[in-house]
């Protein structure tokens, strides 16, 4: 099965560039991707431009309207995903648990629809 | 052909399918690889025993019989899907089974360890955990479940409808934890009994007290399954010498009997040497943890002859190992109440005075019933008062308001 692990962390915590711990932290984000891609569990991945950045759409009477920010005014922020492919929902929490981000902010673990055709 | 025991045949046939269920169960969601559909499969072979068992009689193994018809069921539900041809494979494996003939006499696999670990997985609010257990290990009715925890039938299908759709969807798996996780997800699978069997303990409704048997059978189970795990043994006995003192708790009127003005020749003897047994090999292994602990100090009170008799200074020593284990309130009171009688009741106050505004405790009906026995012990009456009137104001359960405005009004 594939799983959709979201990375949300409140902007500002955890290591932040300039620190001593960041060039770790961002080590174990390179270190988590490589053994995800080398056991093949890795089907995609990225990191997200910070919510500054965000724009949000929506089509109200075939109007579009944008909307400068995120969607959701929530203190924790989308920051990056995963998409993995696990055996279980235990296998997906256990990669989800190696993310680095956490420990200090939440990963959302969300199977992928899976359309029968 | 067997002879029927001395039973109507619907007797007969619900006994066989409340015992067996969960075995049953189980390893039909084994084979068919979803917790719906074993149980409409399930429900179906019932409903045709229901049909022919009356007058054929009990087959030799009903469970093995109730297997082989629900899996036939599934053939005939697969058959009937719309996307039937995709199927085919899983229909194949079935057929396999359903065909061979030694499945009669075959010694049905055991899966109810499986489907106890999907059942309590940590993805699963704990009260989903709770009703699915009872559900599917135990054969209760929604309609029970829902009556147990005082929910509406509706709202307690909803609730596991929705449970097994993300069992499903969300692929939880259906296996035992590997070693490393073993001991969390165990914990986990104990307190969802504990909670089963307290929900039964701490209540006079019938249909909830069965509750308590449904949790001793799941820890009997659980033993068997896992007879190396010394908290799965812990509980039970605990459960076990908690349970023998069921009858006695309860005057002719429903009102609650304190542990102290128990009639100890209504406590049930037999429970209480199986858990203290149990509780003795148990603690050999020397890998103690909080129900062994409780075990111990429930089984120094059920070795007891009496409440003077008590030997209270290791039951102090037991709460204060658990206080550093569980640092919960009721462990905190309980632990004062033990040095009450150990030591003084001064040393008690000491302990519990200060907790007075603590935001654990301010609101918690047995710290101030707890202050108030204390207080009145140590002769400080006009404290005494006040405790049990805070603990009055905090209690919605007319018995043990009852109970408590005659220990203040036997105060002086």
């Amino acid at each position: 099965m594939q799983y959709m692990c979201l990375i949300y962390s409140a902007e500002g915590t955890g290591p932040q560039p300039g620190t001593p711990e960041f060039g770790p932290f961002m080590k174990g984000y390179t270190d988590f991707t490589a053994e995800m891609r080398d056991s093949g569990a890795l089907v995609a991945g990225d990191a997200l431009q910070p919510i500054a950045t965000a724009t949000t759409v929506t089509v109200v009477d075939g109007k579009t309207i944008t909307t400068d920010g995120p969607f959701a005014e929530t203190k924790e922020q989308l920051g990056g995903y995963y998409l993995l492919e696990c055996k279980d929902l235990d296998d997906a929490i256990a990669q989800a648990a190696k993310i680095p981000t956490a420990t200090y902010g939440r990963i959302e673990v969300r199977p992928v629809i899976v359309w029968d055709d | 052909m067997p002879m029927l025991p001395p039973q109507t045949p619907a007797q007969a046939i619900e006994r066989v399918v409340r015992e067996e269920w969960g075995r049953i169960l189980a390893a039909l969601v084994k084979s068919l690889g979803d917790i719906q559909r074993a149980e409409d499969c399930l429900q179906d072979a019932v409903a045709r025993a229901m049909e022919i068992w009356p007058d054929t009689g009990l087959p030799d193994v009903p469970a093995a019989w109730l297997i082989t018809t629900a899996r036939r069921k599934a053939i005939d539900r697969l058959r009937r899907d719309a996307r039937f041809t995709a199927r085919i494979p899983e229909l194949s494996h079935l057929i396999d089974v359903a065909r061979d003939d030694a499945v009669a006499d075959e010694i049905i696999p055991d899966k109810r360890l499986e489907m106890i670990f999907t059942c309590c997985h940590p993805s699963l609010e704990q009260k989903t955990q709770v009703a699915l257990t009872l559900r599917t290990l135990c054969g209760l009715s929604t309609e029970d479940i829902a009556a147990a925890f005082l929910d509406k039938p509706a709202a307690m299908a909803q609730r596991l409808v929705r449970a097994k759709q993300k069992i499903a969807g969300a692929g939880i798996p259906y296996r035992i934890p590997d070693t490393s996780e073993l001991a969390t997800r165990v914990t986990a699978v104990l307190a969802v009994v504990y909670l089963i069997f307290n929900q039964g303990y701490s209540t006079l409704d019938r249909r909830s007290r069965s509750l308590t048997d449904e949790a001793l059978r799941l820890g009997r189970t659980l033993h068997y399954l896992l007879p190396d795990e010394p908290e799965v043994a812990g509980l039970l006995a605990l459960m076990l010498l908690h349970d023998a003192r069921h009858i006695a708790r309860r005057n002719t009127q429903g009102a609650m009997i304190p542990l102290e003005d128990q009639n100890r020749n209504r406590w049930d003897r037999a429970k209480i040497k199986e858990g203290d047994a149990l509780l003795r090999q148990t603690l050999k292994r020397g890998a103690v943890g909080p129900y062994q602990i409780q075990a111990a100090i429930s089984g120094l009170h059920a070795g007891s002859p009496s409440w003077a008799d008590t030997d209270w200074v290791q039951i102090a020593s037991l709460y204060a190992l658990l206080f550093r284990m569980q640092p919960t309130p009721v462990v905190q009171i309980n632990h004062a109440v033990a040095v009450s009688y150990a030591q003084s009741t001064s040393e008690a106050i000491a302990l519990l005075d200060h907790l007075d505004e603590a935001p654990n405790f301010a609101r918690y009906q047995p710290y101030h019933a707890a202050c108030a026995d204390i207080f009145a012990r140590h002769g400080d009456v006009a404290r005494a008062a006040q405790s049990y009137a805070r603990a009055m104001s905090l209690t919605s359960d007319p018995a043990e308001r009852r109970f408590l405005q005659g220990k203040r009004d036997a105060l002086s």
